[in-house]
């Protein structure tokens, strides 16, 4: 009964979010002829309850996957009545289906929020939003009911299930997923406010303020999940790298480099009223890119464009629903945009002028992944193969972002609307020295064969100096908190990018074929394969080498690599080892034997490669930081203003 | 600077901005693409020295060989067509082994043999490579 009940909701939140477009539509006509809110109410009331129902299906997919139901073919595909429970609920995500409905469930809720929380925005606008929120959501409410039905049952039941790949059976990864969808869907509501604010001709400050606090949400999602994702396929895949350019990965960093342009451009226009159809354009590119990047994960494009050929119905759905959603924004975009009018106008030395800049650069860098990941799909279709890899991304790349780092040195240091370049190049000062400085240490070091990564530590050196100088001359106490949010996130830029920088300049790999006893030398450590021994694990066995590890004359300590083998589905990973210190990791594969006795060894010593992820979390916390502030800006705001009416 | 003049910079500048990103794209691919091969397509044929490429098909069976060093392997990937002989030095990935798709990242020698310096290998069907289960497919749909 759990399925029917699960696909009963779903079927009933759709109806629900049908109610909403027209309630919607009858609410925005009420609030511009001054009619009174009787179907405005009728319309928050309406998106609350889809919202709801939405959790309630997948709150039972959820269900489903914990009492192990075997008459569920998602359950069996997925699912193995003996794998920890943690899994089992993750199973619930770790899927087409079930990831879909995932994602829809987030939007509804999304739009749920918005109804709850939202009491900047025009009547008018704010049920155009609603609106907007709920026709993307019945498209995909359609596709879950058409093409990918998560509830669908198997008769007779299965014994037991197939299990889950092994791969994704680690707590980081089972909650990857969630974190990169809220971000990814927080985005749709930016687009629907966008709509919503094209559709009545609303752009201005307010519009910016209401939006404001959804995006950096969303955005902060989005950084955490890319983070924590490229640290889980680091310590998970065994090979040592960092970010691959795999085309799933990204399908997240496109979101996530439209939604920080995004969260700089409606900066400008909630403080100064400047860059209006910038804005709403950039609103209706980050959901979109959330939308592609959910085409190419979940159509089965990337696996190939022929399989994609045979079983077309899901992609071209998905496909369907882009063109629909995308195209439909950009023509309501392109209609209205005449008519929004000229914001506020600024100076080119200002502080506008550097989040143009930032735009701009964030766009260039986002145009080249794009390329890079849809190129070989085209290609492909055309019969001709090629693959795109990391060589290209960091050729493209790394000019621009350099650039970037440039101008997130500088911007926080202009003042609004105009400037003066000399009061500006004093400001630089020290920032330019530290750059120059550590420049010019590093290459007298190592001399010219790693410039770009060098150039990058000398660049974050100034950056990390800049982003610290808003706080001078301050009265730390009284600074409001979204001003430390912004200090500690273009901080965590400089860790980030020092730590990507230094992993690539100064990383010392060694493979090796070592006996018993034998030992192999990598950076400052020294190595000793102690011993191989078998291990059991509540679904895997395992070899397991004991590596005693010294670094010159200090204590010496143990690492575990293991080869794991699990039996449903039968496959072996290798679970790498990783101690971390101050100044950096050290990475152990254990690797084949062959039938001299040897053991193969793969060493990595990774100086402060550390910080990639540690600036991460700076980068998600000060956008915590700034979120907390503006909201609670906005209550005491809020406040004021109610107190005021009963002066 | 008139309001009208600044929308019409800002414009400029975007699509300066969009030139440069495809600009810079397109130089990149000219050097960096890495294109596919099968076995089947280089016999007879010449083939790029000096660029990355990849090498897809199937380890073929009875090829593995082991070297002494203890962390090289000498292989032959095949696509039922033909067989290019692979060298790689490194620890070959957990679902690499005779029999299944691989797909190998490196660069042709100029005897036919090609060097690895990165292999992807995926277990079956449903895992393959990208290349690989399109490369299958279509000979698949050339034998009906």
């Amino acid at each position: 009964m759990i399925a029917e009940a699960g696909l009963a909701a779903l079927w009933l939140a759709a109806a629900f979010a049908l109610v909403q477009v027209l309630l919607a539509w009858g609410a925005a006509r009420e609030a511009v002829e001054g009619k009174g809110d009787q179907l405005m109410i009728a319309l928050r009331r309406t998106t609350l309850v889809q919202g709801l129902l939405a959790v309630l299906s997948f709150g039972l997919l959820i269900l489903l996957f914990v009492r192990s139901d075997m008459s569920v073919v998602l359950v069996v595909e997925n699912s193995h009545s003996l794998k920890p429970l943690m899994y089992k609920i993750a199973g619930a995500w770790g899927n087409h289906e079930g990831s879909m409905l995932l994602w829809v469930t987030v939007l509804a809720a999304a739009g749920a929020g918005v109804a709850l929380f939202e009491r900047q925005l025009a009547a008018a606008t704010l049920a155009a939003t609603l609106g907007a929120q709920a026709a993307i959501g019945l498209g995909f409410y359609a596709f879950l009911a058409f093409a990918s039905n998560p509830f669908v049952r198997l008769d007779p039941a299965a014994a037991d299930g197939q299990g889950l790949n092994p791969l994704l059976q680690d707590p980081g990864l089972a909650f990857h997923p969630p974190t990169l969808y809220l971000g990814y869907v927080g985005l749709s509501v930016a687009f629907s406010f966008a709509v919503g604010a094209l559709l009545m001709r609303d752009v201005g400050p307010s519009f910016a303020k209401a939006m404001r606090p959804w995006v950096l949400a969303a955005w902060i999602f989005l950084t955490i999940g890319i983070t924590a994702g490229s640290y889980w396929a680091y310590y998970e895949l065994g090979w040592g790298g960092w970010w691959f350019w795999d085309p799933v990965e990204n399908a997240s960093l496109m979101p996530w480099l439209a939604a920080t342009a995004l969260l700089h451009s409606v900066t400008v226009l909630a403080t100064r009223d400047g860059l209006r159809a910038w804005t709403l354009m950039l609103a209706v590119v980050a959901f979109s890119m959330s939308m592609i990047g959910t085409f190419l994960v979940r159509s089965g494009i990337l696996v190939s464009v022929h399989a994609f050929a045979v079983d077309p119905t899901r992609g071209t759905f998905i496909l369907a629903l882009l063109g629909i959603y995308i195209g439909g924004a950009l023509a309501l975009f392109g209609l209205r945009v005449g008519k929004v009018t000229q914001g506020s106008t600024f100076q080119l030395v200002s502080r506008e002028g550097a989040l143009v800049l930032n735009n701009l650069l964030l766009s260039v860098i986002l145009g080249v992944v794009f390329i890079g990941t849809l190129y070989p799909l085209v290609a492909q279709a055309m019969d001709v193969q090629l693959s795109i890899g990391a060589p290209f991304f960091n050729k493209a790349i790394a000019p621009v972002a350099l650039a970037l780092v440039a101008a997130t040195a500088v911007g926080p240091l202009l003042k609004w609307r105009r400037d003066s370049a000399n009061a500006l190049l004093g400001k630089l000062l020290a920032p330019a020295a530290a750059a120059g400085l550590a420049f010019a240490l590093l290459f007298a070091f190592t001399g010219s064969a790693h410039l770009v990564p060098i150039l990058g530590i000398a660049f974050a050196a100034g950056l990390a100096v800049a982003s610290i100088l808003p706080l001078a001359r301050r009265n730390l106490r009284r600074t409001p908190i979204h001003i430390w949010g912004m200090v500690i996130a273009h901080l965590g830029v400089a860790v980030s990018i020092a730590g990507m920088a230094a992993d690539t300049a100064f990383k010392v790999e060694r493979l090796a074929a070592v006996s018993v006893g034998g030992n192999v030398t990598v950076g400052p450590f020294r190595v000793t394969l102690e011993e191989i021994r078998p291990t059991l694990g509540p679904n895997w066995s395992a070899l397991e080498a004991r590596l005693k590890v010294q670094r010159g004359n200090t204590a010496p300590f143990e690492l575990l690599p293991q080869q794991r083998f699990f039996s449903a589905p039968p496959t072996t990973t290798n679970e790498a080892a990783i101690t971390t210190l101050l100044d950096g990791q050290l990475y152990t594969v254990l690797g084949q034997g062959d039938e001299q006795g040897r053991w193969q060894l793969r060493l990595w010593w990774k100086p402060f490669v550390t910080l990639i992820w540690l600036g991460g979390g700076l980068i998600a916390l000060g956008g915590a930081l700034a979120l907390v502030g503006r909201v609670r800006r906005e209550l005491r705001e809020r406040r004021d203003a109610a107190e005021a009416e009963h002066l | 600077m008139k309001a009208k003049h600044q929308r019409l910079v800002l414009g400029l500048l975007a699509l300066a901005a969009i030139g440069g990103a495809s600009g810079l794209a397109l130089s990149a691919l000219q050097d960096q693409a890495a294109f596919f091969y099968a076995p089947g397509d280089v016999q007879g044929k010449p083939v790029p020295l000096d660029k990355a490429v990849r090498l897809g098909g199937m380890v073929e069976t009875g090829s593995l060989v082991r070297k002494p060093d203890g962390v090289s392997v000498a292989f032959a990937v095949t696509d039922g067509k033909a067989r290019v002989p692979v060298a790689f030095r490194g620890v070959t990935p957990d679902l690499f082994k005779e029999g299944s798709g691989v797909v190998a990242e490196g660069r042709f020698n100029p005897d036919g043999s090609f060097t690895a310096d990165n292999l992807l290998a995926k277990h079956d069907e449903r895992y393959m490579p990208p290349q690989v289960a399109g490369k299958m497919h279509k000979s698949e749909t050339l034998k009906q």
